[in-house]
């Protein structure tokens, strides 16, 4: 696949997947949406009974599952106050434009004929058109699954070789392999948007 | 003082009210007093060098210039501050390096 371009006369951005490749961004934008929706952003456990349940407001401490708490980060170092009252007001907002991201990608590959169960997904091809303000939704939610991806794998600064040395069957390498397609795709993304 | 404020993921709130002409007559004098706070991002081993420097150009509305050296600074130094206001501005434009999946702190300025 040749990723993501500018068409010249209508601005659209566009991109061409094969159904396996449109299938696995789309289980993967599920389970991202799936994550940040699952482990509920409620208020900490170390409150009053009734106050928690009068608070509808969000979370105050950093959310336990890794990916989350990369995905939220603390907005103050060193105050954990001010950083729980950052959170209480921001971390649901958040995880709803995320979780909205990911379901962008979801609904713009069905719009483009991904069927909800492809029965030869390798005879599919998907032709994806985005409307620059949809292609920059599409742009977080790949970075969003960029830092899921990294953060389960452990990715580190300059840590190539270490993924290129693992077996090809390996499950880590083919994860991997995905992390840097979709930084592929991110890429193409951007240079498409920055024209 | 940061005027030119593109915030196009999260959107102005109202804690921006302009206190009066005499910001505008002495800039550099009201800007010290009213601005003690910083927006920090930091480098992770993720993010694309040209995605960063995106949401620094998109976001801020910095010249393509200035949001490369910045992204560089990230790059290179491990972080960099991109931005300085009130505590609330910072607030917002911490919220909105998170939507963008940048990692931001806020802190005083030094």
């Amino acid at each position: 696949m040749a990723g993501f371009v500018r068409h010249r006369r209508s601005k659209r951005i566009i991109a061409t997947f094969s159904g396996f490749e449109a299938d696995l961004l789309r289980a993967l934008a599920a389970q991202l949406v799936e994550l940040l929706r699952n482990e509920t952003a409620t208020p900490g456990a170390n409150v009053d009974p009734l106050e928690a349940m009068l608070d509808f407001t969000g979370p105050t401490t950093e959310p336990d599952d890794p990916v989350l708490a990369r995905l939220f980060p603390s907005a103050y170092r060193g105050d954990e106050e001010a950083a729980g009252e950052f959170r209480r007001f921001t971390e649901g907002t958040l995880r709803d434009g995320k979780a909205r991201a990911a379901g962008t990608i979801i609904d713009s590959l069905e719009e483009a004929g991904l069927p909800a169960e492809p029965d030869d997904a390798d005879a599919l091809t998907i032709d994806v058109e985005l409307e620059p303000d949809t292609a920059e939704v599409w742009m977080r939610a790949l970075t969003d699954l960029r830092l899921a991806l990294a953060t389960r794998l452990g990715v580190e600064e300059g840590d190539e070789d270490r993924w290129y040395a693992l077996p090809d069957d390996d499950p880590r390498a083919q994860a991997h392999h995905i992390y840097e397609w979709l930084g592929y795709l991110q890429e193409t993304l951007v240079r498409a948007l920055s024209r | 003082m940061r005027v030119c404020h593109h915030g196009i993921v999260t959107t102005a709130s109202p804690v921006e009210v302009d206190p009066g002409v005499e910001e505008d007559l002495i800039p550099g004098a009201i800007t010290l007093a009213d601005t003690p706070w910083v927006t920090v991002v930091w480098n992770d081993p993720v993010n694309l060098m040209s995605y960063v420097s995106y949401v620094f150009q998109k976001y801020f509305g910095y010249p393509r210039k200035k949001a490369e050296k910045l992204m560089l600074e990230v790059h290179e130094d491990g972080r960099s501050v991109v931005s300085n206001g009130s505590r609330e501005e910072m607030e917002r434009d911490v919220q909105a390096m998170h939507e963008y999946g940048l990692w931001a702190t806020l802190q005083k300025a030094e």
